[in-house]
């Protein structure tokens, strides 16, 4: 079927607390072709609760709302928690900001990999090796055989992510949601990193959800970018065509990063706007 | 194991100087060095000319302070921000602590509703705000910079640069910064040492690497990873160890 392979509209996520209802995110549109979409914001903007609402991930008493939620012509308001099961870490994966909390810390790296790839498919455990092996090759970890049998704790922080991208990847989803998997990393290897993902979406055509707070980034990374502010996308555009953002927002934000190549005396701050709050949102979808 | 090896730079009085590496190179232990945290280093350290020893004295403090990365961790969660102010004020036996207190509030751009918040009730630009106005209690003359603005958002990662610069500025500081980011560097430094593997690479000023001059591969790596994503560079990194 055509169409994108992730559409979402008017998606809401709201947690009831003792001072009222948080609107965490309000009324959002938008999706994810088989291209690289960047979610910017700062903290609080929503953009995290969004990749967790699309896998099912938000747990009451959280309540997420959409008029639509489609992936490859399912719809995934109406599955029950065991269909989503079957999609989740499967057919869409996510990847987490820090793999010290991701990992299990008792279990050897190539065990977790392997469970995750039989997990999902039939595969015989000296067959789940053999492609684990491959995917920590594929993720450029030099020794493979030596993280195979490592435990979290032995590996560095950017081998640590290099494995969970290797375990969200090895099912080989069709939508990978990246929330933050670099933002813990030296900026070489997060290139590194980087460039294996690109290279998923190029070759495979898999569609990525690239969560992330740096503008920069995003706009030298993505294809598409999504801005949000206070649970809201108030601007999108071609990553492209980010320097020629119009929303105040946005501006603002670009405009508060030092640069090497722009030298400034004193940084422009961002000069908030409660209207921002009540404008209606952008839809960013491209149906 | 040796976290930082054979490594010599000089700070001029009111210059800014900046740390820049990536994680394991050394760069914060170099500051730790320098304020006494680390204590395992050998060499020399003198600071106004005095070589410093094994343990710092009080007088040391009176004239370095430091701000850490963590906001969240470096203030304690149970002491109001009057309570985190005032104590290095009463360690030294300053006279006048109330009123530096309300004082360096107003300086750091906090209103004296703050004063006896706990770090809880804060935002982490407010919280490192009080950090910095922890820091300039005992009015130093060096501060040391341990990233301290990554761990916040952008828009507020300027405004605490700009207050960081306006401090300065009024009271004639010396800065040494260390951050993995060329562009906060780059920003609010005069010259800078490139870290990798505890040994700097290179020294040079902030001019000659916004011309995009600097000498040492590494730096080189460094400077074009940080101006973005680009596939075909990422084929060409090497590692440097």
């Amino acid at each position: 079927m055509s169409g994108p392979l992730l559409e979402v509209d008017g998606l809401s996520v709201r947690f009831p607390t003792r001072t009222g209802i948080v609107e965490a995110v309000r009324n959002i549109s938008f999706s994810v072709g088989r291209e690289k979409v960047g979610i910017v914001g700062e903290s609080g903007s929503g953009k995290t609760m969004t990749g967790r609402a699309v896998l099912g991930l938000i747990r009451p008493p959280g309540v997420v709302q959409a008029r639509r939620m489609m992936f490859d012509g399912i719809d995934l308001l109406s599955l029950s928690e065991r269909q989503l099961r079957s999609i989740r870490g499967n057919r869409i994966a996510m990847v987490m900001q820090d793999p010290k909390f991701s990992l299990n810390p008792v279990m050897t790296v190539g065990r977790q990999i392997a469970e995750a790839y039989r997990v999902h498919t039939a595969a015989s455990s000296s067959e789940a090796k053999r492609r684990t092996l491959e995917m920590l090759e594929a993720v450029r970890i030099r020794d493979p055989e030596r993280v195979y049998g490592a435990y979290p704790h032995e590996v560095s922080g950017g081998m640590g992510q290099r494995i969970m991208i290797a375990m969200m990847l090895i099912p080989d989803p069709d939508l990978l949601i990246a929330d933050e998997p670099t933002s813990a990393l030296d900026v070489t290897v997060q290139m590194q990193v980087l460039a294996i993902v690109d290279d998923l979406v190029s070759r495979r055509g898999m569609g990525l959800m690239f969560i992330s707070h740096d503008l920069n980034l995003v706009a030298s990374f993505c294809d598409r970018v999504v801005i949000m502010y206070a649970g809201q996308i108030v601007e999108t555009c071609r990553a492209s065509e980010l320097h020629a953002a119009t929303h105040p927002y946005t501006r603002g934000l670009l405009a508060s990063l030092p640069r090497v190549d722009r030298p400034t005396e004193r940084l422009s701050t961002l000069v908030r706007d409660e209207a921002w709050k009540t404008e209606p949102g952008v839809d960013a979808r491209i149906l | 194991m040796h976290a930082v090896r054979d490594v010599s730079l000089a700070v001029r009085r009111g210059e800014s100087f900046g740390l820049v590496g990536e994680s394991g190179s050394g760069k914060s232990t170099v500051l730790r060095a320098i304020a006494g945290l680390a204590r395992d280093w050998t060499g020399r350290i003198a600071v106004e000319g005095e070589n410093l020893g094994a343990r710092r004295t009080a007088r040391f403090y009176e004239t370095v302070q430091m701000v850490f990365q963590d906001p969240y961790g470096s203030l304690h969660p149970r002491h109001t921000v009057d309570g985190t102010l005032s104590e290095p004020g009463r360690i030294h036996g300053l006279a006048n602590v109330d009123a530096r207190v309300l004082e360096l509030l107003r300086d750091v751009g906090l209103g004296p509703e703050f004063r006896f918040r706990f770090p809880h009730q804060l935002s982490g630009g407010q919280r490192q705000r009080v950090a910095i106005a922890r820091a300039l209690m005992l009015e130093p003359k060096l501060l040391l910079l341990d990233e301290p603005t990554s761990a916040l958002d952008v828009s507020v990662q300027a405004e605490i640069l700009n207050l960081l610069q306006r401090l300065k500025r009024e009271r004639g500081l010396t800065f040494i910064l260390v951050s993995h980011d060329l562009s906060v560097i780059a920003h609010m430094c005069d010259r800078l040492a490139v870290m990798n593997a505890g040994r700097v690479v290179e020294e040079l000023t902030v001019d000659q690497l916004r011309r995009s001059e600097p000498s040492h591969p590494y730096t080189r790596q460094l400077l074009k990873a940080s101006l973005g994503y680009d596939r075909a560079a990422v084929d060409a990194l090497e590692t440097f160890d």
